[in-house]
């Protein structure tokens, strides 16, 4: 019996490509409604959207995702990790500079707009877009996946499985957004405190790489430790980009401007400007 | 203000530097910390910089020494405390170690007594926020 399959079905793959494309179907529908309300959506971002929607795919279904989960239950550990890049950080990234969430503000109705602003300011999402919780939510789960057995539970249990992948793209996404997000949140932290997040949910991450790379131990240790190289060097890239967004955010909100300067893009949805003034070095 | 922070970044930005060149024998944590600590650094430094230039109150001089400055203290640090007193990692193995120790350290405080005479030199002139 192959691992993931059931009846010889790849739930992984099947559910993944499903939800990729409900949430293409999503924003496009979002987007042709915007667009009615005489709202217009910047190409950039739908471009974003859909590339990382793609992305999320490549990482469960298709070529990648067949050479890192082979049928005879052996691991290739570098296309494992080519997932998990894609998955966990390069598709989240782009997700979230898709900006669904003001996407779908400028789109819904009235009634529903308010809602969903209601729905951001809730308990729940202001204890998740913290970026403390968001950090321990997303390189957290990667060190129950890696430092426990989880990871070959998920191989036998398709459903587990589906619940780390989801896990894994969802906890990206947060973190993601909570950091270099263009929608708005409950509450935007200072650039400094992002930035100390950031280096811990990195190193947090290096260790976990190094770690592996350090006990590799199975039958192709060449492979495991490529792959342990992979998760390393990728997380760096795709963290230097948010460590790039993160100070980006502070520099154009903190444009010296002159003193009767009136703030250009008022009346969009800037919920988490409400309080931000001047706010010194890295504020 | 932004003087102070921009000599405490630059600090890190050589951090970075002189981490990427010691042995692979430290302890993974402290490695992944100093690692992701000087990436992020080097980022938020020279946005920073960014920062002064267009708001036309970069001192070059000031901002060479705070490099200077913070380059010869974390130098200093690595070699006495990394080196000696945490035993993390030596400069090179195998060979007498006290003529390197003295050039590493030596020089460390060449960079840090520059660094402090640059950027104590002139106070810059507060332009008018």
């Amino acid at each position: 019996m192959t691992h993931d399959h059931v009846d010889g079905v790849d739930v992984l793959a099947v559910l993944g490509v499903v939800a990729a494309l409900l949430a293409l179907l999503a924003y496009a529908v979002l987007v042709a409604r915007a667009r009615r309300r005489g709202r217009s959506w910047p190409t950039g971002r739908a471009l974003a959207w859909v590339t990382g929607d793609l992305l999320a795919v490549a990482a469960v279904a298709g070529p990648l995702a067949a050479a890192a989960r082979s049928s005879d239950g052996m691991t290739s550990w570098t296309a494992h990790m080519a997932g998990h890049v894609l998955l966990g950080m390069l598709a989240p990234l782009l997700l979230v500079l898709g900006a669904p969430v003001t996407l779908a503000l400028n789109a819904l109705p009235v009634g529903a707009a308010r809602r969903l602003s209601r729905l951001l300011r809730s308990r729940p999402l202001r204890v998740l877009t913290t970026p403390g919780a968001a950090a321990v939510l997303d390189v957290g789960g990667l060190w129950l996946l890696y430092g426990t057995p989880l990871l070959d539970v998920a191989h036998e249990h398709p459903v587990v499985d589906v619940v780390v992948h989801a896990h894994v793209l969802l906890a990206g996404y947060l973190f993601t957004a909570v950091l270099v997000g263009p929608d708005p949140l409950p509450h935007r932290r200072r650039t400094r405190h992002l930035l100390v997040v950031l280096v811990l949910a990195l190193a947090a991450h290096d260790v976990l790489a190094k770690r592996l790379y350090a006990r590799a131990s199975g039958p192709d240790l060449v492979d495991e430790q490529s792959g342990a190289l992979l998760m390393y060097y990728g997380g760096d890239a795709v963290d230097l980009a948010l460590a790039v967004l993160v100070c980006a955010r502070w520099y154009r909100r903190t444009r010296p401007r002159p003193a009767s300067g009136l703030r250009r893009g008022q009346g969009q949805l800037d919920l988490e400007r409400a309080g931000a003034g001047p706010q010194g070095v890295l504020g | 203000m932004a003087f102070v922070d921009e000599t405490v970044f630059h600090q890190l930005l050589h951090w970075h530097h002189f981490y990427d060149r010691s042995t692979p024998d430290v302890g993974l944590v402290s490695d992944g910390l100093f690692h992701a600590f000087g990436f992020v650094a080097v980022v938020s430094g020279l946005f920073l910089l960014s920062d002064l230039r267009r708001r036309r109150s970069l001192v070059v001089r000031r901002w060479v020494g705070g490099v200077l400055l913070g380059a010869g203290a974390f130098q200093l640090y690595d070699g006495l405390v990394q080196h000696k007193v945490f035993g993390l990692h030596q400069i090179r193995y195998g060979v007498d170690l006290l003529p390197y120790d003295l050039t590493w350290n030596v020089l460390a405080a060449v960079l840090l007594v520059a660094g402090a005479l640059l950027t104590r030199a002139r106070r810059p002139r507060r332009e008018p926020a």
